[in-house]
């Protein structure tokens, strides 16, 4: 009716006193951010408890002798070929995550589709990967509360039964710590990777229905993508502490 | 809403200045030649060759790498770098958490296996 804005209406001058977005970022992004943020205290306590463990034990698992076969090539004497081959699908996946992005920035519908596409497709071959991984780390007879040893009595049996994978003396205590924190961490890592495979699937059946082309941007590729990013940053420090040290 | 709209595509806009094609994939092969360099130290120079020991040293040159690699990831993977000063500050500082709690439980870690030496509590 009247022509004349009242003072709460107006909007407000300067880049903290609203009306303006100071960080220049869409709400949803920044909550994707923050979200990552707390995921990454999540996956830090795990790790940092791994770690901790690690070097409160006198001796510890050799990764170079629990990880050393390449599955359906070589049973042993591979240490880091096979989780080698896991790491460089998840940075090319990370890659064609980010080439998505960038075409979603060109607001080209047909890029965005392939380079999903690609994505989907490294983070299926990672999971893979991951499952041939612990099932073979299960018929050794590592699992859940178990490692190779658990069920026997003997003490000569015991240290047999663990000493191919220690190169310092054998821990029954820590073959199961090591056990227990390896499915652990491994397996809320591929949790997320899992989940990520399924929010790539429904954005990628977004830009295919043109959801996206009608909103006129394709944000929702980016915040997907940071998701996507941050799962392969992970995997860069559980590699580094599983496989490497 | 159409404020919304106005963020958005401005966001859009200024983010397609940051990472092109080419820029993407030199990030790459950084990545790509980090990962190298430590498969390079793990199966040559520990493994293979035997030049360096499997310790401290070996290890903080491990961690540092990973460190650069996170850099590289988060910075231009993520695009955090281009971000506004004060929203990089935001997501990062809360890591200052984190190297305290890992002093933490080094300095725990290291007096439990110094307990577990001298005074073994497990059988095996």
């Amino acid at each position: 009716m009247s022509t004349t804005v009242s003072q709460l209406d107006k909007v407000k001058e300067g880049p903290w006193s609203g009306g303006k977005s100071p960080w220049n970022l869409e709400y949803g992004k920044i909550m994707m951010w923050f979200f990552l943020v707390s995921d990454a205290f999540t996956f830090s306590a795990f790790l940092i408890y791994y770690g901790a463990q690690k070097f409160a034990q006198p001796t510890w698992i050799d990764a170079d002798k629990i990880f050393q076969s390449i599955p359906g090539i070589a049973e042993s004497g591979q240490p880091l070929v096979f989780v080698g081959i896991m790491t460089f699908i998840l940075i090319m996946s990370s890659v064609t995550m980010v080439l998505a992005v960038e075409a979603g920035h060109r607001n080209s519908k047909q890029e965005v589709v392939k380079w999903m596409l690609w994505t989907i497709l490294g983070g299926l071959m990672f999971v893979g990967c991951q499952a041939i991984e612990w099932s073979h780390l299960h018929h050794q007879g590592f699992w859940f509360g178990r490692n190779p040893a658990t069920g026997l009595t003997d003490d000569n049996a015991i240290v047999q039964a663990l000493s191919p994978y220690f190169t310092k003396e054998v821990s029954y205590t820590a073959a199961l710590q090591f056990s227990n924190l390896f499915f652990t961490i491994t397996g809320f890592h591929g949790f997320h990777v899992s989940i990520g495979i399924l929010l790539n699937i429904i954005v990628l059946s977004m830009t295919l229905n043109n959801t996206f082309e009608r909103r006129g941007t394709y944000l929702m590729v980016e915040k997907v993508g940071l998701y996507w990013h941050f799962v392969d940053l992970v995997w860069v420090f559980v590699f580094t502490f599983f496989y490497l040290i | 809403m159409s404020h919304h709209d106005h963020i958005a595509s401005h966001d859009a806009h200024a983010h397609g200045e940051g990472m092109d094609k080419k820029r993407i994939w030199s990030v790459f092969f950084v990545l790509l030649a980090l990962t190298a360099l430590e498969f390079l130290i793990a199966l040559g120079f520990v493994h293979h060759w035997g030049i360096l020991q499997k310790g401290t040293l070996v290890n903080v040159i491990y961690i540092i790498l990973t460190l650069v690699k996170a850099f590289y990831i988060v910075a231009f993977f993520m695009h955090l770098k281009f971000e506004k000063s004060g929203f990089i500050i935001t997501c990062s500082i809360v890591f200052l958490f984190i190297i305290y709690f890992i002093i933490l439980m080094l300095i725990e870690g290291g007096h439990l296996n110094d307990s577990f030496t001298h005074q073994p509590i497990f059988p095996h």
